[in-house]
């Protein structure tokens, strides 16, 4: 069966506090820690960008996976944040972990969940036969406009998953994909901030497209939420990714280890991705995960996975995911305007 | 002049409707009200539509001539009236003229507005303010709406408390009403711990954005006995309507409404009754200082006095020796979609007074058989009194 052969997880240390951008912007920090359930987010520093982000990650999951780079078959990195407008990321990562020239390499966008898009695509590779080995990232630097409610979320990080068939720490069951045009966040052009629909990125477009994508899945395989260990959505801010957890029919226990925005931000296509490698850290083998992502536009990919018993020997074999969430360096916000290339020289 | 009755009345939910657009939610109102009359399509003469901005919001003006189409209703004559939050109340008005006048006999008069489509509202809305002296200045509603409320603070002692009570009790109200935009309570606490919007109002002291449309059939009285029950006809006794300075800074006194003054002494007096009569109000409360002015103004209570009678509960439905105060939720709780307001507060008043099983769960107790409508433009510019009863 298809199934993760490695993870990697990356993020960067920098981290800003929502009390720091709510001063400049004389905001109630308060208000916005309860009403977003987000403390602080991850900065990049200026040489980090989403190439970065991707090829750290990746060595992660090269790590874990243990396999020859040059098996990998094809490479993908899901961004809304790609350096180039015209010029893939995949071949950077491509070239950096040493898998070219014999693959397929591309870069994908669908918001925030880009990445897990390329997850679906390796999968279908691996299984038709004509790769051996898949790389998909999600990995993002989001942009969020001074003064603009998403500032206190938008942040930095990404994970990596090589999706192959043999000596799988995790199996997927199954996947199932939820997709409307639905413009709820988007980002023309040359654009340097997305702009968003408000309260309409809620309801008609989280909401609808993460609990149909959850329900089309766990009714595609017979699951009801208590089935899963662990369950894990996309994660804009705190307190969607509780509510919809919730509205499902999870429990904490189920949903807490997935919950990493409040202390790192919204790493967009990073998020699930993040999200499940700091499961897969803190699971055993024979555990069940629901995993379910949400990209404006808008669209949700809902995976079923089993872990098996080799996760434990891999685990280790690379920074886990906690390392990085405590691995941080606190900045204010004229070095964060400086390290987000907010002021223009 | 003939008399006038309502003899039907229907409503959308209102709402973040995000799924609906502006002329599916106008034809589902009118096709709501034209079901509950009893009438037939060709019966209409003539229809009249209330709308603030659909041409700000969702880019459609001549709506007239869109919703006559979508209800199937051309080629009868159709107009649009427009006087910003009070455009529901002012088409209602154009229809009871109407049909008083002897020009016709059954006219279909509606309200609605389509907010959600923009991603701010507020540069739409503040359309309804004094453009050159307000709004490019960076006035907006709830800033001249938290004026009013600073200075009646400071000239009557109303407490944030006082005030905040307003919103719990429509809240309370609006839990009942399963067209309501709100449909839930809310405690003093979270009134008062809500999030600030422009001191000394809280969140929960403004009535929100909103999508919906409601729609009266207005008829000439005796010939209203040809569709409904005479038990079920609904008398309009008054329409008044008063103008004021567009702008809040050229008036005498911030902390009153001097059109919705003048407006329902004229419609007490039209009607013959006075406030101690009405049995049943629904009042504009965009903003909680609003619904405690319009009491005032309304002869329900001294200047300066609503905010205890607020506070001691006695504008809640089973309240006996005062006026019921928005029994569906007000704007506060129920909704406020601009054009569709005017029409909702008639339709609630009307399903209250003849104890329509939509409003079982919120009915009042109907003693003198009379209520009252009072609904605002802007911070007053336009102000139209409705005054309805059970008896002719």
């Amino acid at each position: 069966m298809v199934g993760i052969v490695g993870y990697g997880a990356y993020i960067p240390k920098y981290r800003i506090k929502v009390e720091e951008i709510a001063r400049v912007w004389n905001k109630d920090p308060n208000a916005i820690k309860n009403g977003l359930l987000v403390y602080e987010k991850s900065v990049p520093s200026l040489d980090e960008d989403t190439a970065t982000i991707a090829v750290e990650a990746s060595k992660n999951a090269l790590k874990r996976a243990n396999i020859d780079p040059k098996d990998i078959g094809a490479v993908y990195v899901g961004s809304e944040s790609h350096p180039y407008a015209v010029k893939p990321t995949a071949t950077i990562v491509a070239e950096a972990i040493d898998a070219t020239p014999e693959l397929t390499a591309a870069d994908l966008e669908f918001a925030c969940k880009a990445g897990t898009a390329g997850i679906q695509m390796c999968m279908g590779l691996v299984e038709s036969g004509l790769i051996k080995y898949g790389l998909a990232i999600g990995a993002d630097t989001a942009q969020g406009a001074p003064g603009d409610a998403l500032e206190y979320t938008a942040a930095a990080g990404g994970a990596a998953y090589i999706i192959g068939k043999s000596d799988v720490i995790a199996e997927f069951n199954g996947t199932y994909s939820y997709t409307t045009d639905t413009p709820d966040f988007w980002r023309r052009e040359g654009k340097p901030y997305p702009r968003h629909g408000g309260r309409f990125t809620g309801e008609p477009a989280y909401f609808k497209h993460v609990i149909n994508a959850a329900k089309g899945l766990m009714e595609k395989m017979g699951t009801k939420p208590e089935d899963y260990d662990y369950c894990v959505f996309h994660q804009p801010n705190g307190k969607f990714y509780i509510r919809v957890a919730k509205i499902l029919g999870f429990k904490e226990e189920q949903y807490k280890v997935g919950l990493l925005t409040p202390y790192i931000g919204n790493t967009y296509s990073g998020a699930v991705p993040l999200g499940l490698s700091n499961i897969l850290d803190n699971c055993d083998g024979g555990e069940r995960i629901l995993a379910v992502s949400y990209g404006s536009g808008a669209g949700s990919d809902a995976f079923d996975i089993t872990v098996t018993d080799r996760i434990n020997k891999v685990k280790d074999k690379a920074p886990k995911t906690a390392y990085y969430l405590e691995r941080k360096e606190y900045i204010d916000y004229a070095i964060y305007a400086k390290f987000r290339r907010k002021i223009k020289m | 002049m003939r008399d006038v009755a309502i003899i039907g009345y229907g409503q959308t939910k209102f709402g973040e409707l995000w799924e609906r657009s502006f002329r599916s939610l106008i034809v589902e109102a009118g096709v709501k009200a034209v079901e509950s009359a009893g009438i037939d399509g060709k019966d209409i003469d003539e229809m009249y539509v209330g709308n603030m901005s659909a041409g700000l919001f969702v880019g459609q003006e001549h709506i007239a001539s869109l919703i006559a189409e979508h209800a199937g209703l051309n080629p009868i004559p159709s107009t649009r009236v427009e006087a910003a939050c009070a455009s529901g109340s002012l088409a209602l008005r154009q229809a009871v003229l109407n049909v008083a006048s002897g020009a016709s006999d059954v006219v279909l008069v509606g309200g609605v507005e389509k907010m959600t489509d923009v991603v701010d509202a507020t540069s739409a809305i503040s359309s309804a303010s004094d453009q050159e002296w307000e709004a490019l200045f960076g006035a907006t509603f709830p800033s001249l709406y938290a004026m009013m409320a600073q200075r009646y603070m400071y000239e009557y002692g109303l407490t944030l408390e006082e005030l905040s009570m307003w919103s719990v009790i429509m809240h309370e109200n609006g839990s009942k009403n399963k067209y309501a935009q709100f449909p839930f309570k809310v405690t003093l606490e979270q009134v008062l711990n809500s999030s600030p919007v422009a001191e000394p109002l809280r969140l929960l002291h403004c009535s929100p954005v909103s999508d919906g449309a409601a729609a009266l059939i207005v008829c000439e009285a005796e010939k209203a006995k040809e569709f409904v029950n005479e038990d079920d006809i609904i008398y309009i006794k008054a329409s008044a309507q008063a103008s004021d300075t567009i702008a809040l800074h050229s008036r005498e006194s911030i902390t009153s409404l001097k059109a919705a003054r003048v407006a329902s002494e004229k419609a007490y007096k039209m009607a013959n009754i006075e406030p101690k009569d009405v049995d049943v109000a629904e009042v504009h409360d965009c903003f909680a200082i609003n619904g405690l002015i319009l009491m005032e103004e309304l002869g329900f209570c001294k200047k300066g006095e609503a905010g205890k009678a607020v506070y001691d509960g006695k504008i809640a439905i089973d309240y006996d020796g005062f006026p019921a105060i928005n029994p569906s939720g007000g704007l506060k709780a129920a909704g406020h979609a601009l054009g569709a307001t005017g029409i909702r507060q008639v339709g609630e008043i009307y399903w209250q007074l003849k104890q329509d099983k939509e409003v079982k769960d919120r009915q009042v107790e109907i003693k003198n058989g009379y209520g009252i409508t009072v609904n605002v433009g802007g911070t007053g510019g336009t102000v139209c009194v409705h005054i309805l009863s059970n008896k002719k």
